[in-house]
């Protein structure tokens, strides 16, 4: 039998069905390889003891015949997404040791179909980041290395050597689940925080169309583009997990109340008189050759499968960064207000309120927060609004209109590179000009600005043996197509063969 | 566009980030980077162009006008720093 830990979803849930083992040994199984892995740093808090107690309920559910979707299947829980009674800290100091009396609506939809919860994985302090080193919780190890490189767990159990970042925001989240520490993760992308990482790790990562997923309850950073979304090893684990952590929701007035869609069904549609647009505006200067061969061979694989391929253009697409830095700030500056030192979280004493406030916030907030709170500012202030910010979102209309353009032509999806190179090292970028870290964003952060869905799935290997993978963007509530193209990309490119347990 | 070291430090002041006299220099040439990488945006026609409000078109959810949750202050103050009375307890603001 194949280690519990190795299976997928849909294994797991057809292994639990037939009762080839129970959800508690599942779980245990999990909670057994996640203690081994902490030189990794996936994990900010584990839970085993409430994971346990989930699983038994899920073995009494499964007993009784009455498994719900997600029954018994053990996940990792990004740490920006509030849980009742357990510490909530989206990576940063100035949460402290915040303990939410409530429960997001994404995590609560999970648990209502039965999941069960391995802990809290790390991130890019508020999703602020490209390469999770921004945690207040230290960076996060990738568990791929380059050919003949020299990483190792240490006898301390410290890794040893320069080690690769796992991607960020959701850095934790696929580290996790490349690492077989959980069998999905729930993730959020606010510029590319699900694929970026899942593209770095061999993963399938999904960020749907904004208003598909509730919003509520997770830690807010720019609210126009913030979307959840899973992380999972196979395309259709991800239409599994979606279709679970997506519903309407009273309490978040951007959420759509549209019926979710049964994914799981798109997965095996291909893409059979599918147009896929290729667009001309993602060959990017000093692009590297592997991406674009692998970006190629996507198309490719496409064609073989019966969709008809065809070039497009997204006229502003190198405007979508740019914007996105104004816009994600501006909101951020915003949103991140409420960290005040009064209701929640750390709180440093000053000589009067106003002290009370600059003293909490330069202690509790690490420098990417506090730049980006301070441009948000700035781009806000009276005088520079106009320049900036109304531009930015005029821009912004733009860029959504190229889109809309280009479905209306009869596209149904378009394929991208995921990202512009493979994982890099820890410290390697970003330490003196922040931009240098932003620009790994390029090809994701288009699809936040317009509120489509985007799904990347893993689609070979690069030269130093490490993951690439490729980018489907949708039309608005189109998941489904994505899925089926994703499927297809992953039949052909063969399922990505994740890195022996180096760490344990 | 750049920033001084006397706007960086207005900036900090806004946004309640205490910065230190040796932060202000780093900050300054950080968020100048920043600045300079979105100049471009002014290359952009934008003439007769709407701003975007709403990235997905939607008509605005409506609910009854009713209290629907709530009655458990010690819940609302249970994660803040300094309570009294299920009230939170802030420097004196008014003398």
């Amino acid at each position: 039998m194949t280690e519990l830990t190795h299976l997928t979803i849909s294994e797991a849930r057809d292994g639990l069905k037939a009762k080839t083992f129970s959800a508690t040994e599942l779980t245990q199984a999990h909670i057994a390889a996640v203690e081994k892995a902490r030189a990794l740093n996936a994990y900010v808090l584990e839970t085993p003891e409430k994971a346990l107690a989930m699983a038994k309920a899920s073995d009494e559910k499964i007993a009784k015949g009455e498994a719900r979707p997600m029954e018994g299947i053990p996940l990792g829980i990004k740490d920006l997404f509030c849980t009742q009674g357990v510490v909530s800290t989206a990576a940063s100091k100035i949460l402290g040791n915040f303990n939410p009396p409530y429960e997001s609506t994404v995590t609560q939809n999970l648990w209502n179909d039965g999941a069960v919860m391995l802990g809290k994985l790390n991130m890019d302090e508020f999703a602020m980041g490209s390469s999770n080193e921004t945690s207040a919780f230290g960076p996060v190890v990738s568990p791929w290395r380059r050919e003949g490189s020299n990483v190792s767990a240490g006898a301390s159990g410290q890794i040893e050597g320069t080690h690769l970042v796992p991607g960020g925001s959701s850095g934790g989240s696929a580290a996790a689940v490349a690492a077989h520490l959980c069998l999905g993760a729930t993730a959020t992308d606010t510029g590319g925080s699900i694929r970026q990482p899942a593209a770095f790790t061999g993963t399938v990562g999904i960020k749907p169309t904004y208003g598909r997923v509730s919003r509520w309850g997770t830690v807010a950073f720019a609210s126009s583009l913030d979307q959840a979304g899973p992380i999972t090893r196979t395309v259709r684990d991800a239409a599994i997990m979606l279709r679970s952590m997506a519903s309407p929701d009273a309490k978040d007035t951007t959420c759509v109340d549209l019926p979710v869609p049964e994914y799981e069904a798109a997965v095996t549609r291909g893409v059979k008189g599918l147009k896929i647009g290729i667009p001309k505006e993602y060959r990017v200067d000093g692009m590297s050759p592997e991406i674009e061969k692998l970006w190629r061979q996507g198309a490719e694989w496409l064609r073989a499968a019966g969709a008809e391929i065809v070039e497009v253009s997204l006229p502003h697409t190198k405007y979508a960064l740019p914007a996105y830095y104004i816009v994600a700030p501006a909101e951020a500056s915003s949103n991140l207000a409420r960290y005040d030192g009064v209701r929640y979280g750390l709180r440093e004493n000053g000589r009067d309120i106003v002290d009370l406030y600059e003293k909490t916030r330069a202690a509790g907030f690490g420098r990417e927060v506090k730049r980006r709170i301070m441009i948000g500012t700035y781009v806000l202030s009276a005088g520079y609004y106009d320049a900036y910010y109304v531009r930015a979102q005029k821009i912004r209309t733009l860029i959504k209109r190229d889109f809309e353009e280009v479905y209306a032509q009869g596209v149904h999806a378009i394929l991208t590179p995921a990202t512009p190179s493979a994982a890099f090292g820890i410290g390697e970028k970003g330490s003196g000009d922040p931009v240098e870290m932003y620009l790994n964003d390029i090809f994701t952060v288009t699809v936040n600005m317009a509120g489509l869905p985007g799904l990347a799935v893993p689609a070979g290997l690069d030269s130093q043996g490490l993951p690439l993978g490729l980018q489907l963007i949708g039309r608005a509530f189109d998941e489904e197509t994505l899925f089926a193209a994703g499927q297809v990309i992953e039949d052909a490119a063969g399922r990505i063969k994740l890195p022996q347990p180096w760490w344990a | 566009m750049s920033v001084d070291e006397k706007t960086v430090r207005r900036i900090a002041h806004l946004a309640r980030i205490a910065v230190t006299d040796e932060e202000v220099p780093h900050l300054q040439g950080e968020l100048n980077a920043i600045l300079s990488f979105v100049e471009q945006l002014n290359e952009v026609n934008v003439d007769g162009v709407e701003p975007m409000t709403s990235v997905t078109p939607m008509t605005m959810k409506k609910r009854q006008d009713g209290v629907t949750d709530g009655g458990y202050p010690e819940k609302i103050v249970q994660n803040a720093p300094v309570t009294e009375d299920d009230f939170f307890l802030v420097p004196k603001v008014v003398e």
